[in-house]
């Protein structure tokens, strides 16, 4: 037995089958999950991938947050069910306020494309257990609105607490406060990152290197040993 | 039927790189004596019924909770009345 794990595609999702591709190569089984679904097909996990849901209308994330697939998942991330968002999943779990702070147009206004080194800061969350705390990893990061931003006082929290779970390396992408380009809850089973661990399983493509594989890999070992 | 008008706009402390963006584009068209621009957002919402205190404290919801993010955006609500007479 292997876990499954849930992929939701929303209108204007992109990245809903390489991500679906990094889970069966981390050896997990891929679920599709439709923004309509009513329920999580008893998913043992859910990413909530790359794109641009509803055209990035409003804000990124603002509209895809009221789906209703969100509704279970809502309910069950706070029970403890394991959460990754990617990108714009990242931007709809700040919109559903299951992550601290929000995401803002870049500094430099311009759309980003380009391989991003960053360190691993937490590995004791669901999805990082198999990298080390501090490793440095190079993964694809792509998005408009990628400037991580959140008031002084959540900030603060989010360092005293370990909750920035990485951080961008060498080169401040779009302005990032504190140069965050992920976090995670306060239970390690909620996290969210604007790079792209899911295009870099394969040595083929991506960074040419396979250093977002452990994200799955990792919750994969959560999930069978547990 | 009345209007009511949401605009949110970005929390003073928030960098605005788009109103920046505007703004350095002032001088090269011409525009002198313009210090710095906010960029927002305006809604225009076509209430059917009386806008009551009850019509507005729904309306006060779902700004707070959906048309701004108050992590780093400020809303405010107004009234238009539509004039009859213009129609």
């Amino acid at each position: 037995m292997t876990a499954r794990i849930g992929v939701v595609t929303f209108p204007g999702s992109l990245d809903d089958r390489d991500t679906q591709r990094a889970i069966r190569v981390a050896g997990a089984e891929p679920v599709a999950l439709w923004h309509k679904d009513k329920d999580l097909k008893q998913v043992d996990a859910v990413v909530l991938c790359g794109g641009f849901s509803y055209g990035d209308y409003l804000r990124a994330g603002a509209i895809a947050r009221f789906s209703p697939v969100m509704e279970p998942l809502l309910e069950q991330a706070k029970a403890g069910l394991p959460v990754l968002g990617i990108c714009n999943g990242f931007q709809i779990l700040t919109e559903a306020h299951l992550l601290p702070g929000t995401m803002l147009r870049n500094d430099h206004l311009h759309f980003i494309c380009r391989d991003q080194k960053l360190r691993v800061e937490n590995a004791e969350t669901a999805w990082t257990t198999d990298y080390s705390a501090g490793q440095e990893i190079h993964i694809p990061l792509k998005n408009n609105d990628g400037q991580y931003v959140a008031d002084a006082y959540t900030l603060d929290k989010l360092e005293a607490e370990g909750r920035v779970a990485f951080r961008y390396l060498d080169f401040n992408p779009n302005g990032s406060q504190r140069d965050i380009a992920g976090v995670t809850n306060e239970a390690g089973n909620v996290v969210g990152l604007m790079p792209h661990p899911e295009h870099a399983v394969e040595p083929l493509i991506g960074t040419g290197r396979t250093d977002g594989l452990p994200f799955f890999t990792s919750i994969l070992k959560k999930l069978v040993n547990a | 039927m009345a209007r009511v008008v949401v605009d949110v706009m970005l929390k003073p402390e928030i960098l605005d790189p788009q109103g920046q963006a505007v703004q350095r584009a002032l001088p090269r068209l011409g525009f002198d004596g313009i210090s710095d621009v906010r960029q927002g957002k305006r809604f225009e919402l076509e209430v059917d019924g009386p806008v009551d205190e009850a019509a507005l404290a729904r309306i006060h919801d779902l700004a707070e909770s959906f048309l701004a993010n108050t992590v780093i955006e400020d809303f405010t609500i107004r009234v238009e009345e539509v004039a009859e007479a213009a129609k």
